[in-house]
């Protein structure tokens, strides 16, 4: 399968301008760099193939050398960074795969399409590593709610999500959304998918074997996406819109098929590698999976089935239409491969074969249009270690200090009435009403919980999932808002009972040439590594979205943290509503005088301002050993973290978490803080848990074994009760929990629909 | 008992209902693919959820020509206790064995959510466990499960007894705030004239486990396991060639 017939032009390329080799993204040193990898100057293929791999999507070029800093390893990592997806082992033969990525750029300029195409992808990258997708979360930005495009982009958004994984037949399980300015023109979409299997399933997307045929499979080949990884790896700008046609358009149906389809080939032995053409197509994809290998390969795309006639190699190559896979078949099994593949009709085609000169050879029909080596392709992007500043303003903004009208609150009852209804905090039952949480019968708990738990069938374990990032924090102090991310996430985990195993991460950042915004994806990663290596949670996969910036400015910092924990006995999952009257509250963590960047200086006092709370990531560590302690001894009758909106918000949320049984509260706060840093300060470390009176102690001894402060601060009321906080100054707040749960549960719906339907039927 | 399963492309509730069977009951239970034209000895067919060819056109409007449901119309006919849930339930409508049809969901949108709904009729193969006018609290994830007839039809179903489950509120009662799509007469459920045909838009499937939060769905399946031995062979089995083996299409969790 060699040539030696040196690359020609195809018919119709344009010739190599500096003008074009600049609109592909890449610098004059760039392109010089290509020269001399391939000792020529590229054909127009070539040039599209180099364009598309050296993106920031694909090459990571400005975040490699960071990313290098985090910790990856752990005895149960099968599977670290590098593969579709990573895998953790589970115990009882089981292993989790999981990875988050985000569809930002598509997403904010075709919503339902961008959110769709998203869960899609991330849904492949988890089942073409032999595991059977079983939970999606996702992670959401956008603007203020008041803006009718920020209402039609969060719709769009929510419901691309939910058709595309309602239609799979894949749960989500749990999520996060917050509204600011900073994301007005830049939306995120973070989503999340986990897959289960067999250890011994495990396969990787290596194109091994010289003479193995290259397959491709699944949807046609069409002219939609072409150059998506370059466009997501620019800033957006006025003229984003007629970016249009490059967002590509999802088909869940065809995904479920190319899912049972794939899972079948992997389990039948015909295959020795599989993987999803994402970002970039069939480009990356075969380039990867040879260089994974350290073969080469030889690839005709003439024999790409596409949807119209007359595409180009380069259409053919960068091409991102959806529900594509890229298989390499053992020699010999083509005809097996194919019956598979017809049972669940789909499409099948051999488009070449796997060699072992290490070379990236593609022709169309008789002429080589590309012939490079694959290891500069896919390593050789040059990576850069760019100038870092602190931004002068954000340093101001820490120096912010509360004036003596923040530090008191008349009115803390209608403070927290107004923090419940606040869109970062309400109910999100707006959003996965819209999705499918309960398919494949194994969520124990749903979205709306601290994390979302499932069961493991045949074993008596359970898998926890939580994604967190706060980007105020992030933006007000980068590396403790990174690792605040991490401990939020890890703390979720053992709210439900499930001990932190390992994390994906995605780095929502804007440019990362400037000084500024290059500061901040640094001391992020390096706050995502001291946090991760202090809860002995590697990252096992991850994604990188720079360039979040439009003419208004950049987004916050938003490094989301997708964490994986595991229970050993899933039926001691515990929960955050409050359970039953009489049950005594117990603080886990000390209340400290913290209103940095909280929601409530934004919400009360339209601030933006201060250090974001300290953290300590032994102590969070302790607490966490405290509450998975408690969790298997089956004390705990419910748990909740202190999050946005602080204490009163953490008790108003299990007092009302049932919205069928809202139940009372009655709680004495004694320490000496400023009221709207005892209620509503957003200290880190901290867990409200309850317990049967008769646990009390076993509570409070496990904590001081742990060396973490703990104290009964109240006792939980009756059904449709009162919630009543007291402090040494007397009552300050004092509602009905029905008032509460009525703002909380509103907001949204009111928000978005103008009125509060269906949500009497709960 | 032998329970077959129907998986369309798309169905995405076939295991869940595969599990229901073998892990509630202790039954046996098959997947026969849209393909096959044969149901081979089963005792009881079921039509899972799922968006079979990705509902396009309309939730059940392609599957219904799939060659099993020839197999599937002739096993009811015979009077063979067919169950078809929500995307089951739609493709049961789209291919005649059950009046009405099911149209997108009031909000527009899809919902998926608890709701209440009450058991009207207890002498359909899937209803005799449960009580008269019981409660129960089951799962619906449907975009398109706001169920319509024509007045006789609607006449019709009321008067005869045939509608099985009804949406309620929490007083049990068929109000406007209990029905969550929309549905004519807060019809979750109905069973066809001969009474050996039932559709419904709720997932009793995804309510036989504690552990989930509900056994409440574990009724639909009791119900079968008992009308099944009860008559103990006398309903027709679609044929008698057992020699085909269980399962097969790759729907296992995670094998």
């Amino acid at each position: 399968m060699t040539t030696t017939v040196a690359p020609a032009p195809f018919p119709g390329d344009p010739p190599i301008t500096p003008e074009l080799v600049a609109e592909h993204g890449l610098t004059p040193e760039e392109y010089d760099l290509i020269v001399g990898a391939i000792g020529r100057e590229p054909t127009y293929t070539e040039l599209g193939v180099f364009s598309a791999l050296w993106s920031e999507h694909c090459g990571y070029k400005n975040s490699r050398p960071l990313l290098r800093q985090l910790p990856t390893r752990a005895p149960w990592v099968l599977q670290g960074p590098g593969e579709n997806a990573g895998v953790i082992d589970i115990g009882d033969g089981y292993a989790v795969a999981f990875k988050i990525e985000s569809h930002n750029h598509p997403s904010a300029v075709e919503p339902y399409q961008g959110a769709a195409t998203g869960v899609g992808g991330i849904l492949r990258d988890v089942f073409t590593m032999g595991a059977r997708p079983v939970a999606v979360l996702d992670s959401l930005r956008f603007g203020p709610l008041t803006s009718p495009r920020v209402r039609y982009l969060f719709a769009g958004v929510v419901k691309g999500i939910g058709d595309y994984g309602n239609c799979v037949g894949i749960p989500n399980i749990g999520g996060e959304v917050y509204f600011d300015e900073a994301y007005e023109g830049n939306p995120l979409v973070n989503a999340m998918a986990i897959g289960l299997m067999r250890t011994d399933q495990l396969i990787r997307g290596e194109a091994s074997g010289p003479g193995n045929p290259i397959i491709a499979v699944g949807a046609r080949t069409g002219r939609d996406g072409i150059h998506g990884a370059t466009f997501a790896s620019e800033e957006l700008s006025e003229d984003t819109e007629s970016r249009r046609p490059q967002v590509q358009v999802g088909d869940p149906f065809t995904e479920k098929l190319l899912l049972e389809a794939s899972l079948e080939l992997i389990r039948s032995g015909f295959i020795v590698g599989i993987q999803d053409m994402g970002a970039a197509g069939l480009a990356s994809s075969s380039t990867e999976m040879a260089a994974r290998a350290g073969t080469g390969v030889d690839i005709d795309t003439a024999l790409v089935p596409t949807r119209e006639p007359g595409m180009t190699p380069y259409e053919i190559l960068l091409s991102e239409t959806q529900e594509r896979m890229l298989v390499v078949a053992r020699a010999g099994h083509e005809d097996d491969v194919r019956r598979i593949l017809e049972k669940w009709e789909l499409e099948a085609a051999v488009i070449g074969r796997v060699t072992d000169d290490g070379m990236y050879r593609v022709r169309h029909g008789g002429q080589v249009v590309c012939e490079v080596p694959g290891e500069p392709l896919v390593n050789g992007c040059p990576t850069y270690v760019r100038e870092a500043r602190e931004a002068d303003d954000v340093v101001l903004l820490r120096q912010w200090q509360p004036s003596a009208a923040e530090l008191t609150d008349a009115d803390a009852t209608g403070s927290l009435l107004r923090l419940l209804g606040s869109p970062n905090i309400a109910s999100r039952r707006w959003i996965y009403r819209q999705y499918d949480t309960t398919v494949r019968t194994s969520t124990v708990i749903g979205p709306g919980g601290d994390a979302g738990v499932l069961r493991v069938r045949g074993s008596r374990k359970g898998i926890a999932a939580t994604v967190d990032c706060n980007g105020r924090y992030v933006y007000l102090e980068p590396r403790r808002g990174a690792m605040i991310a991490v401990a939020e996430a890890a703390r979720n985990l053992v709210c439900v009972g499930a001990r932190p195993r390992a994390v994906t991460d995605n780095l929502n950042f804007g440019n990362p040439l400037k000084p500024e915004v290059y500061y901040q994806l640094r001391e992020a990663v390096l706050g995502i590594a001291d946090a991760c290596l202090a809860f002995d949670t590697p990252v096992v996969s991850g994604n990188v979205s720079l360039y979040n910036e439009n003419p208004a400015g950049a987004i916050f910092p938003t490094p989301v943290i997708g964490m994986v924990g595991v229970l050993d006995d899933v039926e001691r999952h515990v929960r955050m509503a409050f359970r039953e009257p009489g049950d005594v509250v117990v603080l886990l963590g000390a209340n400290t005088a913290e209103l940095g960047g909280s929601e409530y200086l934004r919400l009360i006092h339209g601030k933006l301002a201060g250090e974001p709370p300290a953290i300590d990531l032994a102590r969070e560590r302790a607490l966490q050993e405290t509450v998975l302690e408690l969790a298997a001894a089956g004390v705990l009758r419910s748990a909740h973290d202190c999050a946005e909106g602080g204490l009163a918000v953490c008790l108003a949320e299990s007092a009302i978490a049932d919205p069928e049984r809202p139940l009372g509260v009655d709680v004495e706060l004694r320490d000496d803080l400023p009221i709207p840093a005892l209620l509503f300060g957003e200290a880190q470390g901290r867990i409200v848990v309850t317990c049967d009176a008769g646990h009390v102690p076993t509570i409070l001894e496990t904590a001081r074994r742990h060396g973490v402060p703990a104290s009964e601060i109240g006792r939980v009321g009756e059904p449709c009760g009162r919630f009543r906080i007291r402090t040494a100054t007397g009552a300050v707040v004092e509602a009905q929990v029905a008032d509460l749960a009525e703002r909380y549960h509103s907001a949204l719906p009111l928000a978005m629909d103008g009125d509060d339907a269906g949500f009497d039927n709960d | 008992m032998r329970v077959a399963i129907v998986t369309f492309p798309g169905s995405n509730c076939d295991y869940d209902c595969y599990k229901a069977v073998t892990e509630l009951l202790g039954e046996e239970a098959f997947f026969v693919w849209h393909r096959e034209s044969s149901l081979r000895d089963a005792d009881a067919v079921i039509l899972p959820g799922g968006f079979s060819y990705g509902d396009y056109l309309r939730g059940g409007a392609i599957a219904r020509f799939s060659p099993v449901m020839e197999a599937v119309r002739e096993f009811a006919a015979g009077g063979g206790p067919v169950l078809g849930i929500c995307n089951g339930f739609q493709i049961l409508c789209e291919a005649g064995l059950l009046p009405g049809a099911l149209v997108r969901n009031r909000s527009l949108k899809f919902q998926g959510e608890v709701v209440r709904v009450r058991v009207e009729n207890t002498s359909t193969p899937f209803t005799t466990a449960y009580e008269p006018g019981q409660v129960l609290r089951l799962h619906i994830a449907h975009g398109q499960g706001n169920y319509v007839a024509d007045p006789a039809t609607l006449n019709a179903l009321e008067a005869e007894g045939r509608v099985v489950f009804r949406y309620v509120d929490a007083d049990g009662q068929p109000t406007d705030a209990g029905n969550p799509n929309g549905s004519l007469h807060n019809i979750a459920g109905i069973v066809n004239e001969a009474g050996n045909v039932v559709g419904l838009m709720p997932h009793p499937e995804r309510s036989v486990s504690r552990l989930l939060g509900s056994m409440d769905g574990a009724g639909v399946f009791r119900s079968l396991q008992a009308t099944i031995s009860r008559s103990n062979g006398a309903l027709p089995s679609s044929d008698h060639m057992r020699h085909v083996a269980a399962g097969g299409f790759g729907h296992g969790g995670v094998a």
